[in-house]
């Protein structure tokens, strides 16, 4: 792990932790991750930024039993696409449940955990997941 | 433009090669494709592959090969596209020989996986996906196939079951391809049986990471007589990209790439998918089968799988695919891969194809899809002779 891994991390920090994506000044569309040219209209859209509320459902998901490299000890695993109550899909793992328990439609919600580590003395990378959504007292 | 046609080709048998190196393997593919165009020297040679970096801590693989193979001096460059590697290489030989530019031009397509087979190689194949987005979060190329396949049965209705016919079929060819990884039958019921490796995904779904070379070699068409009698024409040579991650995807289960690569090389060509004798589609996973059928016109959206019944896509069948096993189970070894679709197409447009022919074949198409469909390559050829 090279010191150059951590600046590639460091500079998705407000994705990471926060959601952070945009909103297309011409369509509005809402884009998460933030690109330079939004992916509804094509046109160039840098601003404002937009901080996702974290909520929303189960599109698709499996279960990892042969991790990539790095991944090893988390496996299995669960993988999900969830479909942000905002519009975008996002790719992430899913925590605190079974993959037996996982369903189509699910109700999900953003929690920061524990992404990968580089070896003994590499950096944690932490960002974000998915647990089903916690009842509201 | 020129008129493009192919004069030879060349492939090793697809399997764990352990005694084989990365050059050597290119080399073997390279020196039999030479041999049947009947050719010495080659303006350039165009070299698919993904993971030479990665897996075999080599880059640099034009040179490499250029070099290795007696070539010193040619033109020669590493064309890479995740799994449609080979297949956008052969389309930098097409582009060379068509513009003029190039006159006698090698694709080749090579891929040495077996020399790390663990975790590395998972995550190597990973980097085809979106690194910051997809990777980090562990996903493995299988389980992005598994997303999509999930999903596609959830809104179509459709089975895993439904999903059998594909590598039944495709086992079924392979058992005649003397290059196959696999030259077994499967049941129906073996394909049920089969353990799950990312659910839905069973392992009868998958197809499986070998080493494999394979080349051909492209001339103008006017040219091709003074080599053989037996030239293969390139009617269409078309690549279209889509998002690199599948969340970005207007529509996850639609490969967007397949159809705009399918109607250019159908425009192209002067066809449509009711012309073509048989196509080589990119079966790394089941649910890859049924999505390029329904993009490249074949099915009706959420009704590839239906395709499999009646033997339909058999050798003789209306649209005969995987007609030498497919990736399934000819083998996948990912960057080579386009380029063994090819060679089996010309394979069969010359009548070569032995137990696998698919009678009077006189266009064919291919698919080669990069990534979860992020670069689709599609190709059509036609016999020669007509």
């Amino acid at each position: 792990m090279s010191t150059t891994e951590i600046a590639r991390h460091w500079r998705l920090k407000a994705q990471r932790y926060q959601l952070v994506g945009e909103v297309c000044p011409h369509c509005n569309g809402k884009i998460f991750p933030p690109r330079d040219v939004c992916p509804h209209c094509a046109e160039e859209a840098t601003q404002p930024p937009f901080r996702f509320s974290g909520k929303g459902e189960v599109y698709s998901y499996t279960t990892v039993h042969n991790p990539p490299e790095g991944y090893e000890e988390s496996a299995p695993y669960t993988v999900a696409l969830v479909k942000l109550a905002e519009g975008p899909l996002i790719t992430a793992q899913l925590t605190d449940v079974a993959n037996s328990e996982v369903e189509i439609g699910m109700p999900v919600e953003m929690v920061t955990r524990k992404l990968r580590s580089y070896g003994e003395e590499g950096l944690i990378i932490y960002g974000y997941k998915f647990r089903p959504q916690l009842a509201r007292i | 433009m020129r008129d493009v046609s192919i004069i030879g080709i060349g492939q090793t048998p697809v399997g764990e090669h352990w005694d084989k190196s990365l050059r050597h393997l290119a080399f073997d593919a390279l020196v039999a494709a030479k041999r049947d165009a009947g050719i010495e020297r080659a303006d350039a040679i165009y070299v698919g592959n993904m993971l030479s970096g990665e897996i075999s801590g080599q880059a640099h693989l034009g040179a490499l090969i250029a070099d290795f193979a007696g070539l010193r001096g040619i033109e020669a460059i590493k064309v890479e596209a995740a799994c449609a590697s080979a297949a956008a290489a052969f389309r930098q030989a097409y582009i060379g020989v068509a513009s003029g530019l190039q006159n006698i031009v090698i694709a080749l397509g090579v891929e040495k996986m077996t020399d790390d087979v663990g975790s590395k190689l998972t995550a190597g194949l990973a980097s085809a996906a979106d690194a910051d987005y997809e990777a980090i979060h562990g996903v493995s190329f299988v389980a992005l196939n598994a997303l999509i396949m999930r999903r596609y049965m959830h809104e179509y209705r459709v089975t895993h079951e439904d999903f059998a016919g594909f590598s039944v079929n495709a086992h079924a060819n392979g058992a005649g391809n003397p290059n196959a990884m696999f030259r077994r039958p499967i049941s129906k019921e073996a394909f049920i049986r089969s353990g799950m490796v990312a659910d839905p995904i069973g392992l009868l779904d998958a197809s499986p990471m070998a080493d494999g070379a394979a080349a051909a070699i492209l001339c103008p068409a006017e040219q091709a007589r003074e080599f053989t009698d037996n030239a293969v024409r390139i009617k269409a040579s078309a690549l279209a990209t889509d998002s690199l991650s599948i969340h970005d995807r207007r529509d996850p289960l639609w490969l967007q790439a397949a159809e705009d690569s399918a109607k250019h090389a159908y425009r192209q060509a002067g066809v449509g998918p009711q012309d073509i004798d048989f196509f080589e589609l990119h079966d790394a996973f089941t649910i890859m089968s049924a999505l390029s059928l329904e993009a490249a016109g074949f099915a009706e959206r959420g009704k590839g799988t239906w395709l499999t019944g009646d033997g339909e896509i058999s050798l003789e069948g209306k649209i005969p695919i995987t007609t030498r096993g497919g990736l399934k189970a000819r083998g996948h070894p990912v960057g080579a891969t386009g380029l063994y679709q090819i060679v089996e197409a010309v394979q069969q447009l010359r009548g070569e194809a032995g137990a696998n022919q698919v009678a009077n074949a006189r266009l064919g198409m291919t698919q080669n899809i990069g990534g979860s469909g992020a670069t689709i390559v599609t190709h059509i050829f036609e016999r020669a002779d007509l």
